[in-house]
């Protein structure tokens, strides 16, 4: 199947700095993909740019579509929820139901009306009277009832509580994603995506510094954890990282045979955020 | 077509306050206070044994309507169309506030808001959104203003004659001296005319609001202005020798002040006349619509129309940050 989004040698300048340094990549259907970066490493402008909202320099293909000409046409297909409330604050339940049913053509109304039945807005209910967390369960029952191909979450859930953001990506998992679906989110709650996600980006001062599906992040990175006298041993393999838990050493390796790993102690698969902190060391030194 | 209903119609909600409940507020307070004066009048009419109001004695206004000459006659209906006319020249005073800050918001706020990201994540080209918030200023406004306008002018014109009625004077034989259905279509049909001439501010506006990192207010305003200073410095000092009055009047009033209504009148030939009849004739749409051979107002359109190619195209390119 062709690929979703085909980025090349995408940049992006701002004044004094650049967002995005000749980034290519290739995102497949039917996927999630966590674009996982610290602050102000490009994530951002590169959903920017795949939204057509902002101007950048290389080649960019979203289902088709040219982001920078045909960014109306594109909205037909891609969903977008930026990092929370960004829905006008005067609308009204009522009215914005109103108004995507009327200028979207993938918008199920039955579908969204559903999605509002489960939560406690009311159709006479304006944003601006929200919490933050009904604003994106609004946004949320919008954007899940239209039928699109690729949908995009810029830190949906920041700033909400924990029941909110579980229930978010609950109702995700189970009203919205099949196979025909991509979906892209940034967060900085990796632990919150990271039992969803099929693929894993890191991008750092605009460069994507690993690309990789799940299975392959578990094939290549391991956790072991090494007793003190093993430790000399486990440093001369060049481990990425290494931290302290209850006198053992845990270290993080990249790349290093799981048969040679096995020989000095318990061997794990590295969370997300862990493998994140490894690879993102000195980002702000 | 069907998204761009919707599109006006968007701008009808989140606007409501400036383009539905001003004019009708506006009207509200103009007819308590023409309620307000007759009630006056009545008062002090029946406490001094005189009527203030009318400034007759109590019952002989009735002979005054029948004594009337065919020119009187022609006066007193100038008069009441006047009456008609008057609330909504009130409110288009108003009308010229609300759009002119209407416009001046219109591809700012919703970036200031970042509310821009949510309507840019619906299939609806740029141009779409620019034009909408364009008829929704110079016509839906307009529209709404003359509606509410001519209602609050019936609604007056029927107070003075129930008021009348109580001296004892054939008020309906007055009013049939008045011609509502020409005073209903000179107004609406000075809507097109409006959106031809308010078009260059329009475009002004929504340009500086499309463009603006911040303070559109400022940019739109001082930017005309200190350009005028400029050119008034180069005359001073003698390196250009023109007058700079064609700059104030014919551009930067054409691009901040066209929003008022009546604007066009300036290029009109002659008004006024030698009664309030002729003198209303003289501005009723047969004669507005002369205008229309006038230079300054298409090159305020083409002028207008290059200013609107550029919002859209700010408006493609701006984003929230």
């Amino acid at each position: 199947m062709s690929a979703v989004i085909t980025a090349n040698g995408l940049s992006k300048h701002y004044k004094s700095s650049l967002a995005l340094d000749n980034v290519s990549f290739q995102i497949a259907p039917g996927r999630i993909v966590g674009l996982i970066g610290p602050n102000g490493a490009g994530k951002t402008t590169a959903l920017k740019a795949i939204l057509g909202l902002t101007d950048f320099t290389g080649q960019l293909n979203v289902l088709g579509f040219d982001p920078r000409k045909q960014r109306d046409k594109l909205m037909g297909e891609v969903c977008f929820i930026a990092d929370v409330a960004v829905l006008p604050r005067w609308i009204r339940v009522r009215e914005v139901v109103d108004f995507v049913a009327n200028v979207h053509q993938r918008f199920d109304r039955k579908k969204c009306e559903a999605f509002l039945a489960r939560t406690k807005l009311t159709p006479d209910q304006r944003v601006k009277q929200m919490s933050k967390g009904m604003i994106v369960q609004l946004h949320l029952a919008l954007v899940m009832a239209i039928d699109a191909r690729l949908l995009i979450l810029d830190e949906p859930t920041l700033g909400l509580d924990i029941l909110y953001r579980k229930q978010f990506y609950q109702s995700l998992l189970e009203d919205y994603f099949d196979e025909n679906k991509t979906i892209i989110v940034t967060t900085h709650q990796v632990e919150e995506v990271e039992h969803i996600l099929t693929d894993l980006m890191f991008i750092r001062d605009g460069k994507i510094v690993l690309d990789a599906d799940m299975d392959a992040i578990g094939e290549r990175f391991i956790e072991v954890m090494v007793n003190s006298d093993n430790a000399a041993a486990a440093r001369t393999l060049k481990p990425l990282d290494e931290r302290q838990v209850f006198g053992k050493s845990i270290f993080l390796f990249d790349g290093v045979g799981r048969a040679q790993l096995e020989a000095l102690g318990e061997i794990r698969r590295p969370s997300v955020s862990d493998l994140f902190v490894a690879t993102m060391k000195g980002t702000y030194a | 077509m069907k998204t761009f209903y919707w599109l006006v119609k968007r701008e009808l909600w989140e606007h409501r306050g400036g383009f539905f409940w001003a004019p009708v507020i506006t009207g509200g307070v103009f007819l308590l206070l023409n309620l307000m004066g007759i009630i006056t009048g009545e008062v002090m009419g029946g406490r001094h044994g005189f009527n203030v109001a009318f400034g007759g004695g109590q019952n002989n206004l009735h002979l005054l309507a029948n004594a009337l000459d065919k020119q009187s006659m022609d006066t007193v209906g100038a008069g009441l169309d006047m009456v008609m006319y008057s609330p909504t020249m009130i409110i288009s005073m108003v009308l010229g506030f609300v759009v002119f800050f209407y416009c001046l918001g219109a591809l700012y706020d919703d970036r200031r808001d970042r509310s821009l990201l949510f309507w840019k994540s619906l299939p609806i080209s740029d141009t779409a959104t620019v034009l909408s918030k364009v008829v929704a200023a110079t016509i839906v406004a307009p529209f709404i203003a003359v509606v509410t306008g001519t209602l609050t002018g019936i609604v007056m014109l029927l107070m003075f004659a129930v008021t009348l009625s109580f001296h004892g004077v054939g008020v309906w034989h007055l009013l049939t001296l008045s011609h509502p259905l020409q005073v209903i279509a000179n107004l609406l049909g000075s809507i097109p005319l409006y959106l031809l001439w308010a078009l260059p501010t329009v475009g002004w506006l929504m340009l500086c609001s499309a463009w603006a990192r911040s303070k559109p207010f400022l940019w739109a305003v001082v930017l005309p202005v200190a350009t005028g200073i400029v050119l008034g410095w180069f005359k001073l000092i003698g390196t250009v020798d023109m007058s700079t009055a064609w700059y104030w009047r014919d551009v930067l009033a054409r691009i901040l002040f066209s929003v008022f209504p009546g604007g066009w009148f300036t290029q009109m030939q002659h008004i006024g006349g030698n009664n309030p009849a002729e003198m209303l004739s003289g501005l009723s749409v047969l004669n507005t619509y002369t205008v229309l051979a006038s230079p300054n107002l298409w090159i305020g359109v083409a002028a207008a129309a290059a200013m609107l190619a550029g919002a859209v195209w700010f408006r493609r390119w701006r984003d929230d940050s």
